[in-house]
């Protein structure tokens, strides 16, 4: 891959000598670009309702099944938040409401939000529609896989939402199902609900990974001529690295998931240790309940970076076309990214600073965390950099974009806080950590999939979703979702613990139920204006401004497609050959503000393109 | 209104919240002060950080709004800036992680004279044992835990007989007085907190686990439990109360130690008998 890497690069430079040089003699070699070295892949057409839109092996309907079902239950997740709102801001409002069930409403809602929704969503939904598009491929390189990938998936989430009418119902251990409480009783759910979470896990996990090689696979095998890897778009770059960390992360969740269920099953003591309980001495001892933490965030540290980089990657994506410029710091994006993803599985143990591991750990971890920020903060340099002497378009999309840095600079902001050991001493377990991962992983990347769903709807459905109303579901959604998270951190700073199912008279706490109903109140409404979205896009589908071949003026493959929606096989009879980066937007000297990836070089002559 | 109006209203409102805030931390009654300036560190370095990015959006959103005629800048990379800005990171970042680790390290570092202190965490309660004459504790373990010896304290452990044992959810603790405190638990995960001293450590049943702090306010406090232990988190509440050395030496003259219960018992037993004797 490296030697096909630096052949492309001769290539440039030559040619971009002859742009210099403005020599017209060369003109046919200034187009030059390696003739393919595999054949095109057959692909399986379908020709039955079935084969076409349920068992579909065409990655675009792969990517639309799981967006919807990730968005199912993503409605699922914002239901229970809003259950969870509803006895924290006004406690005994609801009558069915017991602590049982408040604790397994936060436990589903934080395991339904991180990995069915925005995992799902993130990988499996934009990563199977962009992928081949954005890298001119005319499927996944494994479609009857990727199709078996999507049906896993769906099996996951079934026995996830059986979890809810099996007796004692869903697990409430909190997201993070510790052990040892976990799978004892004491803790709802503790028999068949957690069992059939792990289930749900393993199945995610392997369903998961079907998908997640072919993305992989696909991304290094399958670009089309002249896409050398430093040409892509970051939105492909964020999802390479955040499935080669999912890859590296999940196999972990799965082996604690496992070892848990043979804890419960079998009696084994991976997670036991000796346990008095109602004054008689279980029958388990020896086992470590610190392992399986280990096990868990060596998981769901990557996890963060698995959700936060495809957004990072798209976000991007979005600013660079909508401020009519190029992403700022290209390659500096792209070791960013990758030094993040690899960053990643040096700081799990930062969620564990007051767990009882070895105190002399949190010097580690303290300091190789801190480190990520660095790359991090560069990344937000690089966007609002882009945003310099652009040419901004202020529609929906940059204000989703705009939403987001705002909210991922404060939440990463309050990361260093937690990240830093001992100032995360005071503040672990209270509501500022409730803020703080709430802002940077769920607001954050929230406002990138709404930024991308307004971004990408014109190509997926061919027409473009109503501005007003889009309007309207930005502001309400990003004012609403601040003002739930940022006063929430000043509740972590008195002292209020998280998972309270009530706060009782505690000084301290009597006297932010204030700022609890209107918390409670600002959530009842953010969660509300996500409807505005599925009406528009119902209202669009029928009647909504037809987008024509490619309405942003991108530069991107995705959009150079013959027709629109783009088709099963994506291109017509040929695939495109790559001359540029996907950035050349607003070039000196070309009649236009942006050149497409598939523009030759002899086409666009006396401009001032830079070597890409 | 132009959209970053809004913007500019959002970020100059989180700095007023802030500034007029009724909502913040408690007084801090322990010598872990320290926490509380590298905190205020971090929010003058952090929000400086914040507010300078999110006004540079908002201006470049003003001065670059879209114009049909106008032609955006190009220019792919600027090496210098970027080497800049990283270095300025960097320096930014040491400056917030130096006295974070310096202040870990007193963390960990528990001082020798501190009084060892074992608290003793079920679902849902705690129970609280010190030292007697000899300083020191005596060696416990789950099996031997039952209504005769509520802290499962190894009977030949000859540390054990003058334990002091509390059996009440509120802990009396000295002022001025450095306290290690010993976490054990018999069942999940726990954690005992309270909020004025900053300090916590999760108490993780299998292994005893450690945190240190010098109350320095007397008082009383309350104690929550902050790691998730099942249904009953939310009410496992306890109290502290701090007291000066006179008051603290009387509470502690009334407390019963494990040999006055040992005694108690067998007592009982011999009672028992001559009871069953008369009764003959």
């Amino acid at each position: 891959m490296s030697e096909e890497f630096n052949d492309n690069k001769t290539i440039h430079a030559q040619s971009s000598e002859t742009i210099s040089g403005g020599g017209s003699s060369a003109a046919p070699d200034i187009d030059y670009v390696r003739p393919a070295e595999v054949e095109e892949q057959d692909l399986y057409h379908g020709h039955s309702f079935i084969t076409k839109w349920v068992f579909c092996q065409d990655a675009k309907v792969i990517g639309v099944q799981y967006f919807l079902l990730a968005t199912f239950t993503g409605i699922v997740g914002l239901i229970l938040s809003w259950l969870m709102r509803l006895q924290l801001g006004f406690p005994g409002a609801a009558g069915f409401m017991t602590a049982e069930h408040y604790y397994q409403f936060v436990t589903m809602h934080g395991m339904i939000m991180v990995v069915y929704f925005l995992t799902a969503l993130f990988l499996g939904g934009f990563g199977n529609y962009l992928i081949p598009l954005m890298v001119g491929a005319r499927d996944m390189v494994f479609p009857y896989l990727n199709m078996v990938s999507f049906w896993m998936f769906f099996i996951a989430v079934g026995v996830l939402m059986a979890s809810f009418f099996v007796p004692g119902g869903p697990t409430g251990a909190g997201w993070t199902l510790y052990p040892p409480q976990t799978i004892l009783e004491g803790t709802p759910g503790s028999g068949a609900g957690i069992l059939l979470m792990c289930g749900s896990l393993i199945l995610f996990v392997a369903g998961f990974t079907m998908g997640g090689l072919n993305y992989l696979i696909t991304i290094l095998q399958a670009r089309t001529r002249g896409m050398t890897l430093m040409r892509m778009p970051l939105t492909v770059w964020g999802i390479f690295t955040a499935t080669v960390l999912a890859m590296l992360a999940f196999p972990a969740l799965l082996v604690g998931a496992l070892m848990m269920s043979l804890d419960k099953v079998l009696g084994t003591s991976f997670f036991m240790p000796t346990i008095l309980k109602a004054g008689e001495v279980l029958e388990y001892g020896g086992g470590s309940p610190i392992l399986f933490q280990h096990l868990f965030w060596f998981f769901g540290h990557p996890e963060v970076y698995i959700v936060a980089l495809p957004a990072f990657g798209i976000v991007s994506d979005l600013i660079s076309v909508h401020s009519r410029k190029n992403i700022f710091g290209y390659r500096m994006m792209v070791w960013a990214i990758v030094g993040i993803g690899a960053l990643s599985f040096f700081v799990w143990a930062h969620h564990m600073y007051v767990s009882g591991m070895n105190p002399w750990f949190g010097f580690f971890f303290a300091t190789t965390t801190l480190i990520i920020a660095v790359p991090t903060a560069m990344k937000v340099y690089n966007w609002i950099l882009t945003l310099w002497r652009g040419n901004i378009r202020m529609n929906t999309v940059m204000l989703w974009c705009l939403g987001f840095i705002v909210t991922f600079v404060n939440g990463g902001i309050t990361g260093i806080f937690l990240g830093n050991v001992s100032v995360d001493v005071p503040l672990s377990d209270t509501y500022f950590v409730i803020a703080h991962f709430h802002m940077v992983m769920g607001i954050a990347p929230l406002m990138v999939i709404m930024g991308a769903v307004y971004h990408w709807f014109p190509l997926v459905a061919g027409r473009f979703l109503d501005e007003k109303l889009g309007k309207w579901h930005f502001w309400t959604t990003f004012l609403g979702a601040y003002s739930i998270y940022f006063p929430m951190h000043y509740l972590g700073f008195i002292g209020v613990p998280r998972r309270y199912f009530e706060m009782y008279d505690s000084p301290y706490m009597t006297s932010a139920v204030g700022m609890n109903e209107f918390i409670s109140l600002a959530a009842f409404l953010v969660g509300a204006a996500q409807f505005i979205l599925i009406y528009n896009i119902i209202k669009t589908l029928k009647t909504g401004k037809r987008a024509g071949s490619n309405p942003w003026k991108a530069c991107s493959l995705e959009w150079l497609t013959p027709s629109v929606p783009p088709e099963h096989g994506n291109w017509g009879d040929r695939l495109p050959v790559v001359h540029r980066w996907c950035y050349d937007y607003s070039v000196p000297g070309a009649k236009e503000d942006f050149i497409t990836q598939t523009t030759p070089p002899s086409e666009v002559q006396n401009t001032g393109v830079e070597k890409t | 209104m132009h959209p970053g109006i809004i913007f500019f209203l959002v970020i100059l409102g989180s700095v007023l919240f802030h500034i007029f805030t009724p909502w913040y931390w408690t007084d801090v009654a322990s010598n872990w002060g320290g926490m509380d300036d590298t905190i205020t560190l971090t929010f003058w370095i952090g929000g400086g950080v914040f507010i300078a990015v999110c006004l540079f959006m908002v201006y470049c959103v003003f001065k670059f709004s879209y114009k049909e005629e106008r032609r955006a800048e190009y220019k792919p990379e600027d090496k210098k800036l970027e080497k800049i800005l990283t270095w300025a990171t960097t320096i930014g970042v040491v400056a917030l992680l130096a006295p974070g680790l310096v202040i870990w390290n007193n963390y960990v570092n528990v001082p020798k004279n501190a009084i060892e202190v074992d608290v003793m965490a079920w679902q849902w309660g705690w129970q609280y044992r010190l030292p007697g004459k000899d300083g020191k504790l005596g060696t416990t373990q789950i099996v031997n835990i039952n209504d005769d010896n509520p802290f499962g304290i190894n009977s030949d452990d000859p540390y054990g007989k003058d334990d002091v044992m509390i059996q009440s959810d509120v802990l009396n603790l000295q002022n001025d007085k450095p306290v290690k405190i010993l976490l054990r638990s018999v069942d999940v995960l726990h954690n005992w907190y309270v909020p004025q001293f900053r300090a916590k450590m999760d108490a993780v049943p299998g292994i005893v686990t450690y945190y240190w702090f010098e109350p320095n306010k007397v008082g009383e406090y309350e104690v929550l439990c902050v790691e998730y232990c099942g249904v009953g988190h939310y009410a496992m509440r306890g109290g502290v109360i701090v007291q000066d050395e006179k008051d603290y030496k009387n509470w502690l003259g009334q407390q019963e130690t494990y040999a006055d219960l040992i005694a108690k018992q067998e007592n009982k037993e011999i009672n028992k008998k001559q009871l069953a004797k008369k009764t003959d």
